[in-house]
């Protein structure tokens, strides 16, 4: 099994507009075993996408590092696939040449273009390879932009908030959907997300992370079998545990009693 | 609508009547022979083929009916101009020449005036596309690269606002010939168009498609070249769009500045001359080049950028 991420005492500083200097990330450590899905929760501001910006290799530490399998993460590389909120999928290219594109830049599309039509299907959109993207639904051109980042055979899947623009109905299949393609490719996830159900529905670990100063404040193992059921006590019990570490758990009901 | 498609046939009838029927004014100048006759006779011809085979074709009627009530103006507007000129003279004759004898210059400048076109399209292309590829490179350049951005912004800032005939005086004592001034100046007319378009384009590029295809394994030429160039596509057209427009008027004055053939240089002789049929004929060629080239443009734009189809409408 590949795809062991290690953060090591990473901090990240910002030079503000004003010119101080703002304290992203205050040295954070953490390991993501290979294979697992991790969530980052939290409320914005709480460091949890410039961690993931890390782990893609887009930014650079200020100190600390990160490694994927003991090596150094020293800018993007496919092997860290990345999936935004926004599909940014490439507005002039259709459908399957979005998904073809990293074999393309790679220079490894002539050997391996039957993988498009298989990572079409493996997302559903076979039928819209011609399409152009603003043909398509935001859960389609999500889809899409998922078998874009798939077809490198990435060793972890980067996920900023990928479902966070989709209606409610969309996301939850669409969270099956993730769980069905790591089942089917075996991978790391590693997700950003402001949605605790979702966390909780999906994730092996939850890092949940406070802002000012950013930090990590809790690690939660989920032991829940899959698939997991919404309304399952353990599911309840752990989410109001980490709406409680956010302080969002608000007052606790005042106890009435009737005789 | 039946008539609809009939119409341009039905006014080309009547043009031809008018011309028949109505005797000409002695006071405006005749045309050595009814060209505008022949031409009515040929239009009216090519206009009840086309009726006729839009009733055979369903392609082609949808293209007809759209362009058939144009056509049908065209034709009034000759015949009103032939109206107010030979069969009345109500128009000064000297200025406003009849449709007659405007086709008659075409017809007996003919060689002149395809040794004119010639030239002109030369000098037109040359400029044009010299400056539009020195432009969208330099556009590229300024996009990407801080230091290209950094000197040559100024010097487009500087430069690029006044008009490239100013230059002129300055061109014709540094460059060899004539001709390679002025394709020079167009050149000029439509590099600046072009680079601020095509640059500004770049540089409005949300900047997560670049990380995303820096993610996907795209190196840095990859991305200028595959990311960068094809969003910049719909701005470097408009660049390019106002370029041409530029680039005509440019044409026209160059031509002006001692070229020796050339339709502007042609239009402007004959009005030295007097010759305000040759001026017309002239004219309407010039019409006819340049609203080819915008045509040929568009085509080329809509092939480019046939993903835009339904986002942006233009």
């Amino acid at each position: 099994m590949v795809g062991e991420i290690n953060v090591k005492d990473v901090v990240q500083t910002f030079i503000q507009p004003d010119g101080s200097t703002l304290t992203a990330l205050d040295h954070v450590n953490l390991n993501v075993k290979a294979g697992s899905f991790v969530s980052f929760i939290g409320p914005s501001g709480c460091g949890k996408t410039t961690l993931l910006r890390l782990i893609a290799g887009l930014t650079k530490p200020a100190s600390g590092e990160i490694t994927l399998d003991g090596e150094k993460i020293d800018g993007p590389h496919y092997e860290r696939g990345l999936v935004f909120q926004n599909p940014t999928l490439f507005p002039w290219l259709s459908i399957y040449d979005n998904v073809a594109f990293g074999l393309k830049a790679r220079k490894i599309y002539k050997d391996k273009k039957q993988e498009v039509s298989e990572y079409l299907s493996l997302v559903g959109l076979e039928n819209f390879a011609s399409s152009y993207p603003h043909q398509l639904s935001g859960g389609m051109a999500q889809r899409a932009s998922l078998a874009r980042a798939l077809i490198g055979h990435p060793k972890v899947l980067l996920l900023d908030e990928p479902l966070g623009a989709l209606d409610a109905f969309t996301r939850m299949n669409m969270q099956d959907e993730l769980l069905r393609i790591r089942s089917e490719k075996s991978m790391t996830m590693i997700m950003v997300t402001h949605d605790v159900d979702e966390a909780l529905y999906l994730s092996d670990k939850i890092v949940v992370m406070s802002p000012r100063p950013a930090k990590i404040e809790d690690i939660i193992d989920v032991k829940m079998f899959r698939p997991r059921q919404r309304n399952n006590p353990e599911f309840l019990r752990l989410r109001s545990q980490i709406l409680k570490t956010l302080h969002y758990a608000g007052n606790e009901p005042e106890q009435e009693y009737v005789i | 609508m039946v008539i609809k498609k009939w119409l341009p046939a039905l006014a080309s009838a009547a043009a031809i009547l008018i011309q028949l029927l109505i005797a000409s004014n002695g006071n405006h100048p005749q045309a050595d022979a009814d060209y505008y006759l022949y031409v009515s006779i040929a239009g009216g011809v090519i206009a009840l083929m086309c009726a006729a085979a839009s009733h055979l074709h369903k392609g082609f009627d949808k293209i007809w009916s759209f362009k058939a009530p144009f056509w049908t103006g065209v034709i009034v507007f000759f015949a009103i101009l032939d109206i107010l000129t030979e069969k009345f003279c109500i128009l000064p004759a000297i200025y406003f020449p009849s449709p007659s004898r405007i086709f008659g210059a075409m017809v007996s400048d003919h060689a002149l005036l395809a040794k004119c076109l010639g030239y002109s399209a030369r000098l037109l292309l040359t400029g044009f596309f010299g400056g539009a590829i020195v432009g969208i490179l330099t556009g590229i350049a300024v996009g990407f690269s801080k230091a290209a951005d950094y000197w040559i912004s100024p010097i487009i800032r500087i430069l690029g606002p006044i008009p490239s005939t100013a230059w002129i005086p300055l061109v014709l004592i540094s460059f060899p010939s004539a001709v390679s001034a002025s394709a020079f100046l167009i050149g000029l007319a439509v590099w600046f168009p072009t680079t601020v378009m095509t640059s500004s384009g770049i540089k409005n590029i949300s900047n997560s498609l670049f990380e995303v295809s820096s993610t996907l394994g795209a190196g840095y030429f990859y991305r200028i070249f595959k990311v960068g160039v094809p969003s910049a596509m719909p701005s470097m057209f408009i660049g390019l769009f106002n370029g041409v427009c530029s680039s005509f008027i440019t044409l026209m004055t160059a031509e002006m500045i001692g070229a020796k053939y050339g339709i502007g240089w042609y239009v402007n002789w004959q009005k030295e001359m007097m010759s305000y049929s040759n001026v017309y004929a002239g004219l309407i060629i010039i019409a006819v080049l340049c609203s080819l080239l915008i045509t040929l443009l568009f085509k080329v734009r809509d092939k480019v950028l046939v993903w835009q189809k339904g986002v942006i409408k233009w």
